[in-house]
C-alpha cells in the first residue's frame, strides 16, 4: 500500500466512521466484560458470603449460582451482538471503503 | 498473612492442576468397549488424515487447511482445543469436590473470549499468514521478533504437551489398562501420524468430531442427571449438600482468597488465552474477518456450554458416585476414611457415566477422553512445528528466501522431533510434580506474547527495540517468578518459605512486559523506529480493513 492510497483512505468519511464506531463499540464491550469479572473476582476475594446467601428462605440453591452461570451467558451474549454488529454494519463501512478504491 | 500463605500452600497448584492429572494411579483391568470405541474412532480419523493429506499440497494448506474452515467449524475446532481432557475431567473432578469453586475456575477460563473477538481476532485474520509472529513482525524487524515470538510460542506449546502427555499416560492407564510408557507412545505416534501426513485439515477435522462427541457425551450425562430430578436445579442442589452434610459446596470457598492471587489468575487466564500460539493460529484457516468473528462467537457459545454441563456433572457425581459403594476405593476408606473415589477425584465424569448409562456408555466416555487428548495434543505440535519452520527456518534462518514445498517439509520434520520430545518428556515427568506447567505456560502466554502481539497491532510507537526487550522482559519474568513461587520453590525444590509469596505471577510479569515495551520504544530514537512507526497507519488500514489481507481457497 503506498502512501498516496493510505492517505486518500484515511480521509475517507466512511473509513474514519468505521473506526470510530466499532473501536468505541469494541472498547466499551470489552470494559463490560472486564467490569463484571474483575467485580466477581474481588466479590469473591472480599465478601464471598453475599454469593452464599441463599436464594430464598430455605432454599438451598445460593445467589452464586444464578450470578455464576449470568456471566457465562453475559460472555456470550456480548459475543453475540458484536459479532452480529461487526458482520453487519462494519463490514458495509469496510467494503464501501474496499470499493472506492476500485472507481479510479 | 500468614491465611494466605496457608492457602497458597494447599491450594498449590489447585487451579491448574485441573489440567494435569498427578498422582500415582494405578493400572486398570483391560476395558473392551472402551477400546473397541476407540479403535473406530482412530480408524476413522486416521481415514480423514488419509484424505487430507492428499489434498495437503503447499505449506499454505498445511499450516491453515488451504483456508477454507468456515466459521462454524472453526468454532468447534477452537472449543474443542479448549475442551481438553483434563478440563473435562478437572472441572468436573472440581465441582464434584468444592461445588461453587469449579464454576469460578470455568468462568475465568470463559471470560477471555469476549475480549479476543473485541481486540484481537479481526486485526489478527487480517494480518496474519501462518503464525502469530507474522502479525507481530509485521513491520518490525523479521529476525528479532519473530526469534522471540517463537521461543514465546514453542516454550508455550512444550509445557502445554509436558502436561497433556503426563495426563494422558495416567488416564489411559487408568481407562484402557494399557501401560503408562505405552500410553504415552501410542499418543504421540497417532499425533505425529494426524499432523505431519493430514497438516491443519486433518488437526482440525479430528478436533471438530471430538468436540462434537465430547458435547454430546457431556450433553447425555447433563440431561440424565437432571432427568432424575424433574430438571430441577434446587432439587439437585438440596439432594447433594444432603449427601455431603454441608452447604457449603454452594458458595465460594478457598480457591481465590486474596485480591493479588486473584486478579493475578484473572490475567493469566484472560490474557493468556489470548496469546495461546495452538489458538492464535486457528484464526488463519478461515477466509476473511467475518468468518473469524462467527468463529470467536461460536467457541465461546461451545465452551460456556460445556462449563454450564461440566457443573450439572460435578453435582451429578456427587449424588450418583459420591458413597456409592462400586466407586468406592476401599483400600483408601480402609487407610484415612471418608470416602474417595476410585483414581480420585479427577475420574468423577467416568464414573458418573458408568451411573448413569453402564459399562457401554463408560466405553464411549473413555474413548471420548483419549480421543481429545490427541486432538490436543495435535494442535499444540502443529503449532510448536509452525513456530519452527515458518518463523525460525524460513523468516529467520532464510531470511524468507525459500520456497513452500521445503517449507512444509521442515514443518513435518519439526513435528515428527515435537512429537519425539514429547514422548520423551512424557516418560521422564511421569512420577515428577508437574502441577506448575499450565500455569507458566499461561504465565508465559500472557507476559511474552500477548503483549507485544496487541501492542503491534494497536501502538504507532512500537519499536522492534521496545518489543524484544518488553517481550524478553515478560518472558524471563514469567519463568523467574514462578520458580521462586510456592508452588516450584517451595513444593519442588523442597524450600521452606518462597522468595515470591504468590501462585500467580501474570499480574507483575505482564505489567512488566507492557512498561518495559513502551519504555524502550518511546526512547528508541533510531532510523529504524522512525521507519517503523510510520509503517503504522498501512498496517492499521490493512487490520481494519482487511484491504489487502492474504486471500485463501475454499476447499
Amino acid at each position: 500500500m503506498n502512501k498516496e492510497t493510505v492517505e486518500k483512505i484515511k480521509s475517507n468519511p466512511d473509513y474514519q466512521k468505521l473506526i470510530s464506531t466499532r473501536n468505541s463499540f469494541a472498547v466499551k464491550l470489552s470494559i463490560m466484560m472486564l467490569a463484571v469479572y474483575f467485580l466477581f473476582i474481588l466479590l469473591i476475594a472480599f465478601n464471598p458470603s453475599f454469593l452464599g446467601t441463599p436464594l430464598s428462605e430455605g432454599s438451598v440453591t445460593t445467589v452464586g449460582i444464578p450470578v455464576g452461570m449470568g456471566i457465562i451467558v453475559f460472555a456470550i451474549v456480548l459475543t453475540g451482538i458484536y459479532t452480529k454488529r461487526a458482520n453487519g454494519e462494519f463490514d458495509e463501512l469496510s467494503n464501501s471503503v474496499k470499493n472506492s478504491l476500485k472507481e479510479i | 498473612m500468614n491465611r494466605i500463605l496457608t492457602f497458597l500452600l494447599l491450594g498449590t497448584g489447585a487451579i491448574f492442576a485441573a489440567d494435569a492429572i498427578s498422582g500415582q494411579v494405578e493400572k486398570q483391568a483391560l476395558n473392551m468397549s472402551a477400546i473397541v470405541m476407540f479403535l473406530i474412532f482412530v480408524g476413522a480419523t486416521l481415514g480423514i488424515t488419509y484424505w487430507a493429506a492428499k489434498k495437503t499440497k503447499s505449506a499454505k494448506d498445511f499450516y491453515t487447511a488451504g483456508g477454507g474452515i468456515t466459521g462454524f467449524q472453526n468454532g468447534m475446532a477452537i472449543a474443542g482445543d479448549y475442551m481438553s481432557a483434563a478440563s473435562f475431567l478437572g472441572i468436573s473432578g472440581l465441582v464434584y469436590m468444592k461445588g461453587y469453586d469449579g464454576l469460578i475456575y470455568s468462568i475465568g477460563f470463559l471470560v477471555g473470549w469476549p475480549v479476543i473477538l473485541f481486540l484481537i481476532a479481526e486485526p489478527l485474520r487480517n494480518l496474519g499468514k501462518y503464525t502469530f509472529a507474522d502479525v507481530a513482525s509485521y513491520r518490525l524487524q523479521q529476525t528479532p521478533i519473530r526469534t522471540l515470538a517463537a521461543s514465546g510460542s514453542i516454550a508455550t506449546v512444550i509445557l502445554y504437551l509436558i502436561a497433556q502427555m503426563v495426563g494422558s499416560g495416567k488416564l489411559i492407564q487408568l481407562l484402557f489398562g494399557l501401560s503408562y510408557e505405552m500410553a504415552v507412545v501410542l499418543v504421540g505416534v497417532l499425533m505425529i501420524l494426524y499432523v505431519a501426513f493430514g497438516g491443519m485439515l486433518a488437526t482440525t477435522w479430528v478436533q471438530i468430531i471430538k468436540a462434537f462427541l465430547l458435547l454430546s457425551g457431556a450433553t447425555f450425562m447433563a440431561i440424565a442427571v437432571m432427568a432424575h430430578y424433574d430438571f430441577n436445579f434446587g432439587s439437585l442442589f438440596a439432594h447433594a449438600t444432603e449427601l455431603k452434610g454441608s452447604v457449603a459446596i454452594m458458595s465460594p470457598g478457598g480457591l481465590v482468597s486474596d485480591p493479588i492471587s486473584a486478579i493475578s489468575l484473572a490475567i493469566a487466564l484472560m490474557f493468556g488465552t489470548a496469546g495461546l500460539p495452538h489458538i492464535l493460529m486457528r484464526f488463519f484457516t478461515v477466509n476473511d474477518a467475518k468468518e473469524a468473528r462467527k468463529s470467536v462467537f461460536y467457541a465461546t457459545g461451545f465452551i460456556g456450554y460445556f462449563y454450564i454441563l461440566t457443573f450439572i456433572i460435578g453435582f451429578g457425581a456427587i449424588v450418583m458416585v459420591f458413597q456409592k459403594p462400586e466407586y468406592l476405593d476401599a483400600a483408601k476408606h480402609a487407610v484415612s476414611g471418608g470416602y474417595p473415589i476410585l483414581g480420585g477425584s479427577n475420574m468423577a465424569a467416568i464414573h458418573l457415566s458408568h451411573a448413569v448409562g453402564g459399562d457401554f456408555f463408560l466405553g464411549f466416555i473413555s474413548a471420548v477422553a483419549f480421543a481429545t487428548i490427541l486432538a490436543v495434543v495435535s494442535g499444540l505440535t502443529l503449532a510448536g512445528a509452525s513456530a519452527i519452520s515458518h518463523d525460525l527456518y524460513a523468516s529467520v534462518f532464510r531470511k524468507g528466501r525459500v520456497d513452500s514445498m521445503m517449507e512444509m517439509r521442515v514443518s513435518k520434520m519439526a513435528t515428527i522431533a515435537l512429537g519425539i520430545i514429547a514422548i520423551i518428556v512424557g516418560i521422564a515427568f511421569e512420577n515428577q510434580n508437574i502441577a506448575f506447567v499450565v500455569g507458566l505456560a499461561f504465565a508465559i502466554a500472557a507476559s511474552a506474547n500477548f503483549p507485544i502481539l496487541v501492542l503491534s497491532m494497536y501502538w504507532r510507537k512500537l519499536t522492534t527495540r521496545g518489543a524484544v526487550i518488553g517481550g524478553a522482559l515478560g518472558l524471563g519474568s514469567a519463568v523467574l517468578l514462578v520458580i521462586l513461587s510456592p508452588v516450584v520453590w517451595v513444593s519442588i525444590l523442597g524450600n521452606k518459605t518462597a522468595i515470591f509469596p504468590y501462585e500467580y505471577p501474570a499480574l507483575f510479569s505482564v505489567t512488566l512486559a507492557f512498561v518495559g515495551t513502551w519504555f524502550f520504544s518511546i526512547t528508541d530514537k533510531s532510523q529504524s523506529a522512525k521507519d517503523e512507526q510510520e509503517k503504522f497507519d498501512a498496517q492499521f488500514i490493512r487490520a481494519q480493513t482487511g484491504i489487502g489481507a492474504e486471500g485463501a481457497s475454499s476447499h
